[in-house]
């Protein structure tokens, strides 16, 4: 039943995604690991950490597409229940450090000592365990979304009304955490990570494997938001996007079923955030900030709203610009380019590129078949 | 002839009255202090006491010198000459009684007034008591509140000589308040005469009189404890009913930043349904154009500086307005009916205007200043209220009720209404809605430009100005809804006393998120805020 769902939800530019991933996640390790480190073709390590960033930053955009682009819900507040999940995981890894931080506490993490705690407060409890730290990362951001969603949903806040809301969202969780006694660190975060599982964060192996992860959860992430899309339910989801009231008035409960995608979306925010932590090495309030979070739409409609596979391309394109651009000569100018690129974008491109290929391919094949009936044109999906 | 000889008699006559008993009374004080200064000849500790004590009494305005000159050991006197000199640090004399350099050669006896521990003491009181005297009034009520809080038993002398002496009511009663204060806290003085401080310092009603009243030594009579601690009540009712009144004069004028901040959001958000990203980027642009003018005022006119923001006014309005005016032309009017996009747009915009103006001001802080009638401040009862906030409240109530008028009494005003009311309705009854955006998008950011005016006048002007302002905007645009300018007054205003009452209770930060939260909820109540249009449409 599950295996009928998934191959009737792939089609041909999935399965070409899925084994682009797939190849990416075995072979940057291949050339990292076992390539010498004189060949041209050797990738070095702080690139696989790089790129495990994209990956992260692909599975958020992903989450953000499966709302905004199927169900029409614009958040600019998705780097909230990414920055929790990765919070989570830092709460795991400090829990790591014990006695080799530099206060050498063994229960409590060195800015707490510093602060002049005395004991671990009650929410940083069973942190220490692995399993539990793995539901955290789902279940908090998850909880938040549905809390959050229900009281939006149900009030029927929708449109920019919404998006304002979500942004005031993390606005507040920014503020929060960037407060000492708030208990995640004020604004230094979480840092000076160890090791996962045992594995040493900072090592070559332990990097690789983490990329390899962010890949599979990546993959992971893309079959279950196809699954959804391709299935009934997804077909309410895109007519909730194109006719809210419509929808309504046809008896569906339309907050129940966007509560459901919000929730689910940003349950993956959150694992991408935890992939994200352990990589990059710190998580600090700033991740809350709604920048981040309105950057993290733009990566969906530069790669094409309500394509998944564009959204996860998207991201991926716009850090390597931000990469590339932020290290050279033009970094003065790269706030200039991302502006020009929200305006570009959503000026002329609003199908994003994935989503302008697929047009074009429609647009041929109508073309082909025009002589039998009139044209199929694929609609451009509504706010 | 007769009458100008009467009238420059009556004119020498009025300048001898004034003159004379002036020149008699420097005589008098000269007589006094040389009387006095001749104690310091004799050498003898018991006889400096006395001169010290004759010194700060004479009333001289050389007093405090001569006394300051005898506790560092410049004071030098000359037993043979039975004279007394003051000598610099480069061994010149001068004289003690008038300041001026003595003339001819110095004596050869002269040393040093010696002074002991027990006349050190005596200096220092007497020197206390001098700036109790002091001719400055200033430095007289400084004195006298550092006395009410030292409560040094041995000013009390000095004390009571100074209020029968004071003429200033004010400085009076702040020396009254002092002289309370000792008595309270002194072991030998009578009941009664401390229920009668107790009373006195009860009228003084603020934080330092509650913690004296609060601070009673051990060892006070029990009635007078009770009256104390019932003094101490009636001074934390009166602090708390100032505070509330404080606090809420802090949100009147958060909130009129707010205001001035969110109003022209909100028209262009009624109009449009387009919420402006950029908005904030438009505020920082006003306050940019503020630095500007008065740049160019300091540099070309600077006797012009007062008027710096009467012309700052109307061209950031202009500055802004056009800016607003060629983002809609360009790029918001080909995003109709894609709200979400035009966010992202906006969005896209502020990141260039922010960092357009990074490179050409730089990214640090400008400078800009208040004109005089903005800087300082005035006591109203328990609160002190700032000129620039209170201009700054004038100025967005003013603005308020300008673009009320301007919708209510102008076509431009009506055209808009009916656009806001039913957009595809008035298109079909012959108004250009493209043009009415167009000039929508043009007055919301042109108000954004003049509150950016206004907000250079509290708040740091960088290039995040606008940044720090936008989601508080958005909420009030949230939570008092689009559908008239009323909402937006009683949002920002709500709002910003909200802000300042949790502010003390949870703190700065938690007081925000609380705010936060709270809109969250009241949004499940009234979604479209609270002055919300009432129409039939499923969807707005």
């Amino acid at each position: 039943m599950t295996s009928h769902i998934l191959i009737r939800s792939l089609d041909r530019s999935a399965m070409v995604f899925l084994i682009v991933v797939a190849a990416i996640a075995v072979v940057v390790p291949v050339l990292n690991l076992a390539v010498p480190q004189s060949s041209a073709m050797h990738m070095p390590t702080y690139l696989v950490a790089l790129f495990g960033k994209y990956i992260c930053y692909a599975l958020l955009a992903l989450s953000i597409d499966l709302i905004w682009g199927y169900c029409g819900i614009l958040s600019l507040g998705h780097g909230a229940f990414f920055a929790l999940g990765g919070y989570a995981m830092g709460m795991y890894l400090m829990r790591q450090i014990g006695t080799r931080g530099v206060y050498a506490d063994p229960i409590l993490p060195d800015f707490m000592v510093f602060l002049n705690w005395k004991e671990l407060p009650l929410y940083w409890y069973g942190f220490q365990h692995f399993p539990y730290a793995l539901v955290m990362i789902v279940a908090v951001p998850g909880a938040l979304a549905f809390v959050f969603g229900w009281f939006a949903f149900r009030s029927r806040v929708t449109g920019v009304y919404l998006s304002i809301i979500t942004q005031a969202l993390t606005y507040a969780l920014m503020l929060g955490f960037f407060r000492n006694n708030f208990g995640f660190g004020g604004n230094n975060g979480l840092t000076d990570f160890k090791d996962l599982l045992g594995f040493n964060v900072q090592a070559e192996s332990t990097r690789n494997v983490l990329f390899s992860i962010s890949c599979v959860a990546l993959m992971a992430g893309f079959l279950v938001c196809r699954a959804v899309v391709t299935s009934k339910f997804g077909k309410v989801l895109i007519a909730i996007r194109d006719a809210e009231a419509r929808t309504r008035f046809l008896g569906y409960r339309v907050e129940s079923y966007k509560l459901f995608v919000f929730t689910l979306s940003a349950c993956m925010a959150g694992i991408a955030g935890a992939l994200y932590v352990p990589q990059v090495g710190i998580i600090n309030p700033g991740e809350f900030a709604p920048g981040n979070s309105i950057e993290a739409v733009i990566w969906v409609a530069v790669g094409g709203r309500g394509t998944l596979t564009g959204a996860a391309l998207g991201a991926v394109l716009v850090n390597y610009g931000k990469t590339y651009f932020t290290s050279g000569v033009l970094a003065p100018y790269w706030l200039f380019m991302l502006g020009s690129l929200f305006v570009g974008v959503t000026l002329l491109l609003p199908r994003g590129v994935i989503g302008t290929l697929h047009h074009w391919t429609a647009l041929r094949r109508a073309r082909i078949s025009a002589a039998a009936e009139d044209g199929v044109r694929e609609p451009l999906p509504a706010e | 002839m007769r009458f100008c000889r009467a009238c420059l008699a009556a004119l020498l006559l009025t300048v001898g009255l004034v003159l004379v008993p002036g020149l008699a009374c420097t005589n008098a004080h000269a007589a006094s202090l040389d009387d006095a200064l001749a104690k310091f000849t004799t050498d003898d500790f018991s006889d400096t006491n006395d001169g010290i004590g004759d010194v700060a009494a004479s009333g001289s305005p050389r007093a405090e010198a001569v006394i300051r000159a005898l506790q560092d050991g410049h004071l030098m006197f000359s037993a043979e000459r039975k004279a007394v000199y003051i000598q610099d640090d480069d061994g010149k004399l001068t004289d003690p009684a008038t300041g001026q350099p003595v003339a001819g050669d110095p004596p050869a006896d002269v040393d040093t007034v010696r002074i002991n521990n027990r006349l050190r003491g005596t200096i220092d009181a007497a020197l206390g008591a001098l700036t109790l005297m002091s001719p400055d009034p200033a430095k007289r009520l400084d004195a006298a509140e550092a006395v009410f809080k030292s409560r040094d038993q041995s000013a009390l002398p000095t004390l009571e000589s100074a209020i029968e002496k004071e003429q200033d009511a004010r400085i009076k009663r702040v020396l009254m308040q002092a002289r309370a204060a000792i008595i309270l806290t002194s072991d030998d003085a009578k009941d009664e005469d401390k229920l009668a401080a107790v009373t006195v310092i009860q009228q003084r009603g603020d934080q330092d009189a509650l913690g004296l009243l609060q601070s009673l030594p051990a060892g006070t009579a029990a009635p007078i404890v009770k009256t104390a601690a019932s003094a101490a009540a009636a001074i934390r009712n009166r602090l708390g009913i100032w505070n509330t009144v404080q606090n809420a004069w802090y949100g009147i004028s958060l909130g009129s930043v707010l205001l001035l901040a969110a109003i022209g959001l909100a028209i262009t958000f009624g109009v449009m349904g387009v919420i402006n990203m950029a908005h904030g980027e438009m505020v920082m642009i006003g306050a940019y154009v503020t630095f500007v003018v008065q740049d160019a005022i300091r540099t070309s006119h600077p006797a012009l500086f007062d008027y710096s923001l009467a012309i700052a006014i109307p061209l950031a309005f202009l500055v802004a307005g056009l800016i607003g005016i060629l983002i809609e032309r360009c790029i918001i009017r080909f995003l109709y009916g894609r709200p979400l996009e035009t966010l992202l747009a906006t969005w896209g915009l502020s990141l260039i205007l922010q960092q357009a103006v990074r490179t050409t001001f730089g990214p640090n802080n400008r400078e800009v200043g208040n004109p005089s009638f903005m800087s300082g401040a005035f006591d109203l009862g328990g609160i002190t209220i700032t000129y620039n906030r209170l201009w700054i409240i004038c100025f967005a109530l003013a603005v308020f009720v300008a673009l009320l008028g301007l919708l209510r009494f102008t076509r431009f005003g009506l055209e808009m209404r009916a656009v806001t009311q039913n957009r595809a309705m008035a298109a079909s009854m012959g108004i250009r809605t493209s043009r009415v955006d167009a000039l929508t998008f043009g007055l919301g950011s042109g108000i954004a430009g003049m509150a950016g005016v206004a907000l250079s006048q509290i708040d740091n002007v960088s290039p995040n100005l606008g940044q720090g302002y936008i989601i508080d905007s958005f909420m009030v645009v949230v939570f008092g809804g689009v559908g008239n300018l009323w909402g937006t007054l009683v949002g920002s205003f709500v709002l910003g006393i909200a802000n300042k009452f949790l502010e003390p209770v949870a703190g700065a930060v938690l007081g925000k998120i609380a705010i936060l939260v709270l809109i969250i909820l009241f949004i499940q109540k009234r979604p479209r805020g609270m002055f919300a249009l009432k129409g039939r449409a499923v969807e707005a």
